[in-house]
């Protein structure tokens, strides 16, 4: 017993073993581990850790940094498993090291075909794990596996054509022995989908087309061929329940985004969250937060699952803040519209019928012109993850707030490859974007970190930035909040008022979400910002 | 005596050489191009259409420079990539390039890859080696070696493992303080600590403080020689199979 025990001390990751889905699914047994993309699969974004408290925080300090070989935004959450961490280096280099030194194991290149097309940066989000194998998806459309202990590829399967702009940026999903991705090139003309593919094999086991092709319901929502390169991409994680064997996903804007002249109809199933059973692909049923989208409001947020009392009695709930500006809950069982409310400044709506169906102001509408509409192009969130704590039992928004663009429309034809957007949003007051020296002004709107509570919509603090944020937030039992924004500030809140208890200056926007994890009895925490990821942890 | 042979030789190739390069530095210039290069343009130098970096054959370069000014810059728009390698670097790259024509020589053909599959397996390599996710991680990954190979250095490494060691497959032998012993492929190193996947599979980071004694075994590999227990047209086909295995692609 006593080499084992040395041994132990000598090596941090001395017990690492096989990531069965069952561990993934009781992620929060081991909480000195995170093993999926936002936590667990319900996707709250909430740790059990609690070394780290409001009165000790402000003890943080930096451990270790990783930077990155790659100047492309750094959007990837880690995952920790028993003491090796793993992320991503722009835009698909997977790389492991010692989560307690940051010392490198190996780093597993991969070089993307040049026909690669990506909207908004060759970015990468994460990985999933089942056994000791990796998986990532690619912004050449690949799905590809690695050896966890050495990065040796193990199977690729293309999962798309990237020649004709898919792509795949989000960390996959493991359910059992299936790995969930999605297609990202909404911008491209793109008929999106979801596919799951055997972990072992590579081999694809269902697919489910986010737009419906002839002869299936919801085909009818698409004028003409419009269908054929209507968008609806996917390019953030979804959520499973274990109990209704349910995957849920957000699914991104119609296209081309802002000329819905030859898309008459309401597009499914872009802008809906999608419930589809995990072993067959076979959609249960859809909630379309945004019918006929002219503003490119994607709904690819993280799906927040909770169970909470809601009038009475316990409910299985799904808590969404929505790009479109709308905080909605929806019963994850059947879908049903419980209840919405904007959480920031909106113009595009009059708001909400009993349904949950947006009544939308015609003037809003983009033209030639253009108009000015609230929330902006980028919405009043966007992909970065919310949280929920089910300690303080409020939900954490970052939200982009006084923001708007104007948005024209303008004419253009499909061709493969090309950009399919139909117009070009522009800020209606200066920016200084592009600069180097800031990314946007106040006056163009500024972030915000919002905490709601999740049954009535109620504001109950919140947190103000200068800049705009494209950071996630990350809450832990010892009701701590950790995000950052564009200014490059990673901030520590406490997690029931909003206070500001400790900040770090990375040097770089902070554009993912954190996380956190312990080895040999230690929490850390860690963020991607700039090029690099940061990990703090208390003074010793 | 080989070496200096095979500098000549590579001199007289194609182009003129005009630059001179050490043995090492071709050696070195052959492990960045096999680390680097060879994962698009093949073992060979062939694998990308219309040229043969092993035959002189280029689409755009007339000199050493031209070549190595291209492996730093890339080409825009092509898939080929800038690198940070320095000017030396590129150059002992371009020297490796030079040699290829003339480099190990095999002494196998016409082997047969599914004859060579069933010798892998009889002959228990999957021990120490993967292929796919399938095998022991004590011996390096041949899932795609045969990019990163040509035939006669296979068949070298399997008659005369210890012929060549490739640092990445360098073993290391610690023993704590305690008296317990680790050993594992060395994977990374710094003044306090090293970083190895040990024996039992485990990614560790072991803090130098606590080892009493330590070492890197680099000049006999675990690898027994196959010499004399495989026929010449084993062999053959061994080669051949482990020569056919390009990655993971899923067909």
């Amino acid at each position: 017993m006593k080499v084992r025990w040395i041994l132990f001390a000598l090596a941090a990751p001395a017990l690492w073993s096989q990531i069965s889905f069952d561990r993934v699914l009781n992620a929060n047994k081991e909480p000195q581990n995170w093993l999926t993309y936002s936590g667990t699969p319900l996707s709250q974004r909430h740790s059990l850790l609690t070394q780290i408290t409001p009165v000790n925080v402000k003890n943080l300090e930096l451990q270790w940094v990783f930077q990155s070989q790659s100047l492309e935004k750094f959007e990837a959450t880690p995952l920790v498993v028993d003491g090796v961490l793993y992320t991503v280096q722009a835009p698909n280099d997977v790389v492991a090291m010692d989560a307690e030194t940051g010392r490198v194991f190996w780093v597993s290149p991969y070089q993307p075909s040049p026909d690669a097309r990506t909207c908004c940066g060759r970015v990468n989000r994460g990985l999933a794990i089942l056994g000791d194998t990796l998986f990532m998806g690619t912004i050449d459309g690949h799905l590809v596996a690695l050896d966890a202990k050495t990065g040796h590829q193990i199977w690729n399967a293309t999962v798309a054509k990237a020649e004709a702009g898919y792509s795949i940026m989000h960390a996959p999903l493991v359910v059992k022995d299936k790995v969930i991705v999605g297609t990202a090139g909404g911008e491209y003309g793109i008929r999106g989908f979801l596919a799951a593919y055997d972990a072992k094999t590579g081999q694809e086991a269902w697919r489910f087309y986010t737009i419906p092709g002839p002869g299936e319901p919801g085909h009818e929502t698409w004028a003409g061929d419009s269908w054929m390169h209507g968008g609806a991409s996917v390019w953030v994680t979804g959520s499973y329940d274990p109990q209704l064997n349910l995957t849920y996903w957000g699914i991104g804007n119609p296209g081309p985004d802002w000329n819905s002249d030859d898309r008459e109809g309401a597009n499914l199933y872009s802008d809906c969250v999608v419930a589809l059973d995990a072993d067959s692909g076979k959609l249960k049923w859809y909630f379309q937060f945004s019918p006929h989208d002219d503003f490119d409001y994607d709904s690819v947020q993280v799906p927040v699952l909770a169970d909470m009392e809601w009038h009475g009695k316990l409910r299985r709930v799904m808590l969404w803040a929505n790009r479109n500006g709308f905080y909605y809950v929806l019963d994850r069982t059947t879908g049903e519209f419980l209840m919405g409310k904007p959480f920031a400044k909106i113009t595009w709506t009059t708001g909400l019928d009993d349904s949950g169906r947006p009544v939308r102001v015609a003037a809003a509408n983009p033209t030639r012109e253009g108009t000015l509409v609230y929330p902006g192009v980028q919405g009043a969130t966007n992909w970065f993850s919310p949280s929920y704590s089910p300690h303080t039992g409020l939900f954490y928004i970052n939200t982009w707030e006084n923001y708007s663009s104007v948005f024209n429309k303008l004419p253009g034809d499909y061709v493969e490859g090309r950009r399919f957007t139909g117009g070009t949003p522009r800020s209606p007051v200066p920016s200084l974007r592009g600069t180097q020296v800031i990314n946007r002004t106040e006056e163009e709107g500024y972030g915000v970190v919002r905490a709601f509570d999740p049954k009535t919509g109620t504001r109950k603090w919140e947190f103000k930035m200068a800049d705009v944020t494209g950071s996630g937030i990350l809450t832990t039992a010892s009701d701590l909040l950790f995000t950052g924004g564009r200014e490059g500030y990673f901030w520590a809140l406490d997690a029931r008022t909003g206070a500001e208890l400790w900040r770090a200056s990375t040097g770089g926007p902070v554009d993912s979400g954190p996380m956190t994890y312990s080895v040999n009895g230690r929490q850390y925490v860690a963020v991607s910002a700039g090029n690099s990821l940061f990990t703090f942890a208390l003074r010793q | 005596m080989k070496r200096p042979i095979l500098l000549l030789l590579a001199t007289a190739t194609g182009l003129p050489a005009q630059h001179s390069f050490t043995p090492a530095d071709i050696e070195n210039g052959g492990r960045l191009f096999r680390a680097n290069c060879a994962v698009c343009h093949g073992a060979q130098g062939d694998q990308v259409p219309g040229i043969d970096l092993g035959h002189g054959k280029f689409r755009r370069a007339k000199t050493d420079d031209d070549i190595a000014a291209i492996i730093r810059t890339g080409i825009p728009g092509t898939a080929m990539p800038p690198t940070n390698f320095t000017d030396f670097a590129a150059l002992t790259i371009v020297a490796y390039l030079r040699s290829m024509a003339s480099a190990v020589t095999t002494t196998t053909s016409g082997g047969d890859p599914a004859r060579g599959k069933a010798v892998y397996d009889r002959n228990a390599c999957a021990t120490c080696h993967r292929i796919r996710g399938v095998g022991a991680r004590s011996g390096p990954d041949l899932s795609d070696i045969g990019i990163y190979r040509l035939a006669g250095e296979l068949e070298r490494s399997i008659t005369e493992p210890d012929a060549e060691i490739l640092p990445q497959n360098r073993h290391f032998r610690g023993v704590t303080k305690e008296g317990a012993t680790i050993t594992g492929t060395l994977l990374n190193e710094d003044k306090y600590s090293i970083q190895i996947l040990d024996s039992k599979d485990r990614l560790m980071s072991v803090k130098r403080a606590n080892l009493r004694e330590s070492a890197f075994i680099t000049d006999k590999s675990s690898m027994p020689s196959y010499k004399d227990k495989l026929s010449h047209q084993e062999l053959s086909d061994l080669v051949s199979y482990l020569g056919s295995l390009k990655g993971a692609e899923v067909k």
